[in-house]
């Protein structure tokens, strides 16, 4: 005889062999095993978060904050913070200016400020280095002795410039980022035309890195789809020259490119061979937009060839079968019926070479001339030569968000955990 | 597991043991790299070895200051002696990155005139010792051109001599050369470019060449253009393009009208575990000898005066007397222009937005 | 090449062969450099272009200089004959031969940690039970994601704040950083065809789960595991962007002194060290696939 449901609910609740009640033991169980789990990852992730992602998150704080003309000039910051920003300056002012202007020069940091001011006043380094080293004969009252030091102390934006990097976390380097300019008085302006420069370079990064990651889809899906479908002696050979550029390193690949497209080189030379350029105006296809592009699909093919590959792989083949059965042609068979299977892989893939385009500066900088930079050549460049770190640190900021949506955005239609990489 | 664990472990060890066996005897001696580097082991690297018996370890880097800022910001020091231009010795002494060099340790020259005196004016500072001065000028290959360019002007001059150019992708020297060109003289070159006029002269008269420029930015591609055929003139670091025709039998020539010429330093980042080593270094390498030994490898000027009578041939071709082909020659130096190293300290960074900003039109 | 079915029109038939001649251009481009690197490592002159020599096949425009010089450069004293000093010369000073030995050394170390960390968080990933799976996920596989010159930025300035810049271990940690999202996703997309029975069933057996993953789950994930490092070393092997901010001269790997070797130097020994690299690529893959068709030979199965 079956119990009944009353039955059961009436009586104790069931044990394990112990005496715990089951639910309890299993919640313990449940607790263990998730433990053991997070104890698994947990390695991991605290060293992708100390080495990697503390120092991202540093570098935004970069962005951001820069005390380098606070810490060094601590008199001129406090007199500054009270100042309206328009009127005269005062005394108490000059007077401040004076006393930082001889520390600094006593302590060899009169030069870090005076980088500072020069990136929100170009020109006023040399103003700050030549009159540290006159100060230390002025009497007061200062704000006359000083002027007649050098009367470009007694214009206004020299002090509008002072307050502005007084400030430690400040905006303006995100403004730069956006070709703008934060001024004290007006507030965002936008950037003197003639110096307009890293929102077109941001667009001309997308423009560049959509039309690599279309190029690498034109040429990789065939290809893709030939590996995926030949027996598997003959498409691991032909593997091997999709897997040789790979394991090549990215520098000499790139040289290789310079010998063949520039204008001696094995492309132009094999066109005036045939006769469709002549020797004197041969084809420029480096050192501009064109070789940039050239060069990046070359590189960036095989990492769309291998997730197609691996996704391919794994569609049968009776699928096909059965719709030509039904009726349809091979061309509607096709579109019907395999390419949406692929969208993952055309997804993970696209998705990849977008992103690693984006990123790249090694290629750009070898091949890409005057109009095939990219933003991170950019940033590479303050990073190394200008030492402006905070606008390299904006300008990084902008790009990794962007990356980030993009990548969310993946997220939601397709789902990261469908990448495959063959 | 416990197999990866202990080969972690052991890695660790190891790679522990790698990193704190840095070689204390090698002094890191740093260049440009190339010809040029070369020319300093030749002349100053191994007889300074040869005397001490330490050992140099030679690197090569692309200019500027940020390893060294970083380095000296992170407290860890690893590049001893660093050859830099003058305004990157300027604007690291006047940030605190550099160690100071007193002149009186420097040796004086063989007539017994002090070391203050025997450098050329402007070439001893209070962190930075000079020991070369180089000259940006252009060159063309001769064998493609029967009747070359003479002047700056020409350089601009795509109807007279028709093909493409290579010029540094940086506005320093780049402005200069415009403003030549375009008839400014060479002493009013800097007063010209203070002024909001004079950058936009000099970025119109580079409007006229723009779409045939080919834009370098390593000391060792101008030859490489040049041979390639790249291009037919290119803007060159003198000392490169003398080593391609000396060392390789390249044709070029090199038009010195226009010259804009500058100093190369010896600095010592501050805070670098071998400072006696580095300082003798230094004395040693600008020794009147030395500087004049260099000048046998490499066509750029020695910075003391007692150099200039020693300088003799090429090391390997005693036909060719270096003399003529120095920056300083006196038939050089017809319209010649001093970098300003105090304009470029305070406008690089916004010239640099412009001509990128130019560039990318 | 499979026979075509007999159902195939003429259209179809001239796709086919259309077809497999645009793959063969595709094909072509993808090895064109590779090819013309090969010849160029032989050109007598140290620049990056075919001499008039070159393409007449005269013989005195090709040299193996370039190839002398992976040894030479950087010995004290390159010029001395050949003995036992002039090995262990060419070995301790040799800047190439130091670019190799770092290239390895740090390749391996990097491929080690991140295989071994990756792997780990892979199997903790697959679990169900592991909460936050989806952000945890995301955040392990952000070094491919983010763009490499921020990272390398970052990791330049906080490594030197804390030591370790320019040193062997700080390159390691970053190259490991960067390969451990490969291992990962090779690692879980093997495990998705795991059964999950098969753990189950051992520890209805009485295994521990330490024995459990050795005995049962390991062997199964190994090529996962295999191809995952593959990948991460690769990645650390090739890997300049890391290596121009992070390492110190004592540090150089091969791609950054192929870096310098296009820019400050322009030498061609990078192409002679490329074609070394590719002849040993090469021989590899041809060994794997040799030794795939001989354990099918010897299973007696031969997939298609």
């Amino acid at each position: 005889m079956a119990m009944t449901e009353t039955d059961t609910s009436a009586q104790m609740p069931i044990t394990a062999a112990d005496g715990t009640p089951l639910k309890k033991k299993l919640a313990q169980a449940l607790f263990r095993s998730r433990v053991r789990a997070v104890g698994l990852v947990l390695p991991l992730f605290a060293f992708v978060m100390a080495s990697f992602v503390i120092p991202i998150l540093a570098l935004m704080w970069q962005g951001v904050y820069n005390n380098t003309f606070a810490e060094y000039t601590p008199n001129l910051t406090e007199k500054l913070s009270v100042w309206d920003g328009v009127s005269q300056p005062t005394e108490d002012m000059f007077a401040a200016l004076v006393v930082d202007l001889k520390t600094t020069r006593k302590d060899k940091t009169i030069g870090r400020i005076a980088t500072r001011v020069n990136q929100e006043l170009p020109g006023s380094r040399s103003l700050f280095t030549s009159s540290a080293r006159k100060v230390g004969k002025l009497k007061p009252p200062f704000a006359e002795s000083v002027v007649k030091m050098d009367e470009k102390w007694g214009e206004i934006e020299i002090w509008q410039a002072m307050k502005l990097t007084s400030q430690s976390l400040t905006p303006g380097f995100y403004a730069t980022a956006l070709d703008g300019r934060y001024t004290v008085d007006e507030g965002f302006v936008s950037q003197v035309e003639s110096r307009q420069i890293y929102v077109k370079l941001f667009w001309r990064t997308m423009l560049i890195s959509g039309t690599v990651m279309l190029l690498c889809l034109l040429l990789g899906y065939p290809v893709a789809y030939l590996l995926a479908t030949l027996p598997l002696r003959y498409s691991n050979l032909l593997m091997i020259m999709v897997l040789l550029p790979f394991w090549t390193s990215l520098l000499v690949r790139t040289t290789a490119w310079i010998a063949i497209l520039q204008s001696q080189g094995v492309i132009n030379d094999l066109l005036v061979w045939i006769g469709v350029a002549s020797d004197e105006s041969r084809f420029s296809l480096i050192y501009n937009m064109t070789g940039t592009i050239i060069a990046m699909t070359h590189i960036l093919l095989p990492f769309m060839i291998l997730p197609l590959y691996s996704v391919m792989k794994t569609i049968p083949p009776s699928y096909m079968r059965a719709a030509r059965s039904l009726g349809a042609t091979p061309t509607l068979a096709f579109i019907k019926v395999y390419m949406p299977q692929t969208v993952p892989g055309v997804g993970a893939g696209g998705l990849l070479v977008f992103i690693l385009a984006i990123g790249y500066y090694i290629t750009p900088a070898l091949v890409g001339g005057q109009d095939g930079q990219l933003i991170s050549n950019m940033i590479a460049y303050h990073m190394q030569k200008s030492l402006n770190w905070s606008l390299a640190a904006a300008l990084g900021g902008i790009l990794l968000a962007g990356v980030l949506l993009l990548y969310w955005a993946y997220d939601r239609i397709i789902g990261i955990d469908n990448m495959k990489l063959g | 597991m416990s197999r990866f664990t202990k080969s972690l472990i052991a890695v660790a060890g190891v790679s522990l043991c790698v990193s704190g066996a840095a070689l204390a005897n090698d002094l890191t001696i740093v260049s440009w790299g190339g010809a040029y580097t070369k020319s300093q082991i030749e002349a100053y690297h191994k007889p300074w070895m040869a005397k001490t018996g330490k050992s140099i370890v030679s690197e090569d880097y692309g200019g500027g200051i940020a390893e060294i800022k970083a380095q000296v910001e992170a407290g860890n020091v690893t590049w001893d002696v660093v050859d830099v231009e003058l305004s990157d010795a300027i604007r690291a002494c006047d940030e605190g990155l550099l160690e100071t060099i007193d002149s009186s340790i420097l040796p004086n020259a063989p007539d017994g005139t002090a070391a203050s005196d025997d450098f050329l004016p402007g070439t001893l500072h209070e962190c930075a010792v000079a020991n070369i001065v180089w000259s940006s000028v252009y060159a063309y290959d001769k064998s493609k051109m029967a009747n070359g360019p003479t002047t700056m002007a020409d350089f601009f001059d795509l109807k007279k001599f028709p093909g493409k150019r290579g010029m540094r992708k940086a506005p320093k020297v780049t402005l200069e050369f415009a403003l030549i060109a375009d008839g400014v003289a060479a002493k009013d070159v800097y007063d010209v470019l203070s002024t909001e006029e004079g950058v936009a002269r000099a970025f119109a008269k580079l409007d006229t060449i723009k779409d045939d420029v080919v834009w370098w930015e390593a000391g060792a591609q101008p030859p490489q253009l040049l041979a390639d055929g790249e291009v037919v003139m290119s803007t060159a670091w003198n000392g490169r393009i003398f080593n391609a025709v000396a060392g390789e039998g390249k044709p070029f020539e090199i038009v010195w009208d226009g010259q804009v010429y500058d100093l190369d330093l010896w600095v010592i980042p501050k805070g670098s575990k071998n400072k006696d080593a580095a300082l003798d270094f230094v004395a040693f390498s600008t020794a009147t000898e030395q500087l004049a030994a260099q000048a046998s490898w490499i066509s750029y000027g020695p910075a003391r005066k007692s150099s200039g009578a020693l300088v003799g041939a090429y090391h390997d071709q005693p036909n060719l007397q270096m003399a003529k082909h120095m920056p300083t020659a006196a038939a050089n130096l017809t319209n010649a222009v001093q970098n300003d190293f105090e304009f470029w300290a305070d406008n690089n960074e916004q010239l640099n937005e412009r001509f990128n900003a130019w560039l990318a039109q | 090449m499979a026979k075509l079915p007999p159902y195939t029109s003429t259209g179809e038939y001239i796709w086919h062969y259309t077809y497999r001649f645009i793959c063969g251009l595709i094909f072509l481009f993808l090895i064109l450099p590779i090819l013309i690197v090969l010849p160029l490592s032989f050109n007598v002159e140290p620049y990056f272009s075919f001499t008039p020599g070159m393409l007449s096949f005269d013989p005195e425009a090709f040299s193996l200089r370039w190839y002398e010089d992976i040894l030479r450069n950087g010995m004290a004293a390159p010029d001395e004959p050949l003995s036992w000093a002039w090995f262990s010369d060419t070995w301790n000073n040799g800047q190439w031969m130091r670019a190799i030995r770092n290239s390895f050394f740090i390749g391996i170390c990097a491929t080690l940690l991140s295989t071994a960390l990756g792997t780990l968080a892979a199997i903790g990933l697959s679990r169900s039970e592991m909460p936050y799976r989806r952000m945890i996920m995301s955040i392990l596989i952000s070094p491919m994601i983010v763009p490499l010159v921020i990272t390398a930025a970052g990791m330049f300035f906080f490594y030197s704040r804390i030591q370790l810049s320019q040193t062997y271990i700080g390159v390691i940690m970053a190259h490991a950083v960067l390969g451990t999202p490969f291992v990962i996703i090779t690692v879980t997309a093997t495990l998705v065809g795991f059964d999950k029975s098969l753990v189950r069933a051992a520890s209805s057996l009485g295994a521990g789960p330490i024995t459990t993953f050795r005995r049962v789950q390991m062997p199964l994930i190994i090529p996962g595991v295999v191809s995952g490092g593959l990948f991460a070393f690769i990645t650390s092997f090739d890997e300049v962007v890391a290596v121009l901010f992070l390492a110190s001269p004592e540090q150089r790997t091969i791609p950054r002194q192929m870096w310098s070797g296009i820019r400050e130097q322009i030498s061609p020994t990078i192409l002679a060290v490329a074609t070394l690299l590719v002849i040993l690529s090469v021989i590899l893959l041809t060994v794997l696939e040799l030794l795939r068709r001989r354990s099918e030979r010897l299973r007696g199965i031969t997939p298609g």
